[in-house]
């Protein structure tokens, strides 16, 4: 093994070919043609399917402002809320587009932190998911009040009577936790969009295309002390929604773990809530990007190594869901309270026990089959997986909310809950307000982080042949 | 009326990142302190071959936090133990615990925008008007192709030396910039 038998060209060794990992970008696409491929999504005319997309969206939308206005005016009474259950769709809801923008924050910040760089492919599209399922989310908190008016009372201002708004309370907490989430979220998004802007501002043919992007790529130029701090700023970033991610949904957990209720109040709440707001978050993720990854032709960069990764962080997060019902279950029994093991065995065999039995199909078997490869890569099968997850998501909630509600302590507080067609056809309009912003999203801002993407090619390496070293440097 | 164009600096054209990265080895040896390298992408070890020092965004968004976590628990220590008290289900006036998740909240929240806010102010943008964006080869530095500029105000600028020296580091192309 003497040193000299080695040409000096092949001093660096690479990997063995079994170690050698799969290129995040295929066919061995160019730098250059990262921009002209994902800009080109931008810069053509909207596809068919586009507007095919955009117009029932807008009309759902427009469904969701009338809704929102009859509720207003008559009042929450147009709503199936009915004592015992006080919160009903609205705090389902609530929860669970709040749940779904967490994969876009697990995406953008902790597998940033964990150096996963197939996360650049994804994480623009997730980033603008959470932003957009987020603000879906804030509606219900603000109407469910009843008074829309009085809103004021949730922001740290003194009331008429100058009394301030006392912070013992979880529902305090979850106004900063939400808030401070959808800030982040959007300074997050944006600073990762500031060298993407700058891309669309040197492509831009239109006046009005060169005076917007450059207006909001705030003069760009990509120099290396830019990139420099930006880097920095971009891990402290990175860094600090990592934390946050994991705070929003263990306070929104809190909302029902603080209070007394059997079935609410058990202390594992905050990580089952955040295992299962990134389990359907990445079900969302799936959802959007299957098919978009076909009709915005981008094979190369979305691979299905991406979707691969994607199904096993769902089976990791699922996993941890199932985890949890099966301990809820074990200590509702082993703590020994009466009305503890009632809830339970409520859950699982009264009038309810049908959405009970939907949650542990869609959330415990469905993400098992993802140990199968041939699951993980069929996209047809990934994609009607992806929704079962997030209809398995729901209907966790609607057990949480509306079965631990409907019979608490005296028979006297028993009733049933169902919801109404405005209950209903409200859900239906945040689709449209979530769509309607995503697809203008889609038709106006770069879907894929272009200066991320091109960062973890090789060719953007300069110790890597490709990026231009030369054999035996470094 | 200035009829004279001034001239910004003169600028190098590279096709790889381990060519530009070479390059700046050479201008960080020569001396100078007013140039820059472009990138379509922040190029690793590149800070090492300018010879940057490490970014200071960490103090500021550092400030941002510590000020986020202490308005957050002051903020809540005087609306509900001192500015107007009230008993809540038996609860302290003030607990540090239940005024903790407020407050971690602003500490991200402030956190986050010293680190943003405070990478715009050390990048001194935005700025929209800059010699470079109105150049039109320049367009490849956000696309596709990497370029040394270095700036006329350098103390050791001449345009001679200066452009021997991007000449030697290999560039194919080089030229001057207008301001």
């Amino acid at each position: 093994m003497s040193d000299s038998a080695i040409p000096a060209a092949i001093k660096v060794q690479a990997p063995p070919i079994e170690l050698e990992r799969e290129a995040l970008v295929e066919n061995q696409r160019s730098i250059g043609w990262i921009s002209d491929r994902v800009a080109a999504i931008v810069e053509g005319k909207a596809p068919l399917w586009w507007w095919a997309a955009f117009i029932p969206s807008v009309t759902a939308l427009g469904m969701l402002g009338f809704l929102l206005f009859y509720q207003i005016t008559v009042g929450v009474g147009v709503w199936g809320n009915q004592h015992p259950v006080m919160w009903g769709w609205d705090i389902i809801n609530f929860v669970w587009w709040i749940g779904i923008g967490h994969a876009g924050t697990l995406i953008s910040a902790i597998l940033f932190l964990l150096r996963q760089k197939w996360r650049t492919a994804v994480n623009r599209a997730a980033e603008a998911m959470t932003i957009f399922a987020v603000m879906c989310a804030g509606i219900y908190p603000g109407l469910h009040v009843g008074r829309v008016w009085f809103d004021w009372y949730l922001f740290p201002i003194p009331n008429s009577n100058i009394i301030w708004p006392q912070f013992r309370s979880p529902l305090m907490w979850d106004v900063f936790a939400v808030s401070t989430y959808f800030t982040v979220s959007v300074l997050f998004w944006y600073m990762g969009l500031i060298p993407d802007l700058a891309v669309m501002r040197d492509r831009a043919k239109t006046k009005i295309r060169k005076f917007f992007y450059g207006l909001f790529s705030l003069g760009w130029t990509g120099a290396n002390r830019h990139w420099s701090n930006y880097e920095k700023a971009y891990l402290i970033l990175a860094g600090l929604s990592t934390p946050l991610v994991l705070s929003v949904h263990s306070i929104v957990s809190l909302d029902f773990a603080v209070s007394q209720l059997p079935g609410w109040h058990t202390t594992i709440f905050p990580p089952y809530f955040v295992a299962g707001a990134v389990f359907s978050g990445f079900g969302m993720v799936l959802t959007l990007l299957i098919p978009l990854r076909s009709m915005c032709k981008l094979e190369d960069i979305i691979t299905i190594r991406h979707i691969d990764l994607m199904c096993k962080v769902t089976l990791a997060t699922g996993t941890i869901v199932g985890y949890a019902y099966i301990m809820e279950l074990f200590i509702a029994w082993y703590g020994g309270n009466p009305y503890e093991r009632y809830a339970f065995l409520n859950r699982i065999a009264g009038p309810y026990a049908w959405g009970y039995w939907i949650m542990m199909c869609c959330n415990v078997i469905v993400p098992q089959l993802f140990w199968i490869k041939w699951c993980r890569t069929n996209l047809i099968f990934v994609f009607i997986m992806s929704i079962l997850v997030n209809v398995g998501m729901w209907f966790e909630r609607f057990v949480i909310i509306v079965i631990s509600l409907h019979r608490e302590f005296l028979p006297g507080n028993w009733g049933y809950f169902s919801p109404t067609w405005v209950d209903v056809c409200t859900y239906l309009g945040t689709f449209g307000l979530f769509f309607t912003m995503f697809l203008l999203f889609l038709k106006f801002v770069p879907m894929i982080a272009i200066s991320e993407v091109k960062g973890v090619t090789p060719q953007a390496d300069p110790h890597h042949p490709l990026g231009g070293a030369k054999g035996g440097h470094h | 009326m200035a009829a004279t164009t001034q001239q910004f600096g003169i600028m190098a054209e590279f096709e790889t990142p381990a060519d530009v990265m070479h390059a700046a080895e050479q201008v960080r040896d020569a001396g100078y302190r007013r140039w820059d390298v472009y990138s379509p992408y922040p190029i690793h070890g590149m800070d090492d071959a300018m010879g940057l020092k490490n970014s200071k965004v960490g103090y500021i968004a550092f400030g941002g936090g510590i000020t986020g976590f202490f308005s957050g628990m002051l903020m809540i220590w005087w609306m509900n133990s001192f500015d107007y008290p009230i008993v809540i289900g038996g609860k302290p006036m003030f607990s540090p615990f239940g005024a903790f998740p407020p407050s971690y909240e602003l500490t991200i929240l402030l956190g986050a925008f010293g680190s943003l806010f405070g990478m715009l102010f050390l990048n001194r943008l935005p700025k929209w008007y800059h010699p470079l964006l109105k150049h039109p080869r320049f367009k490849g530095a956000s696309h596709d192709k990497y370029y040394i500029v270095i700036e006329c105000t350098d103390p050791r600028y001449t345009e001679k030396e200066t452009r021997a020296l991007l000449e030697k580091t290999g560039s194919k192309h080089i030229e001057m910039v207008e301001d």
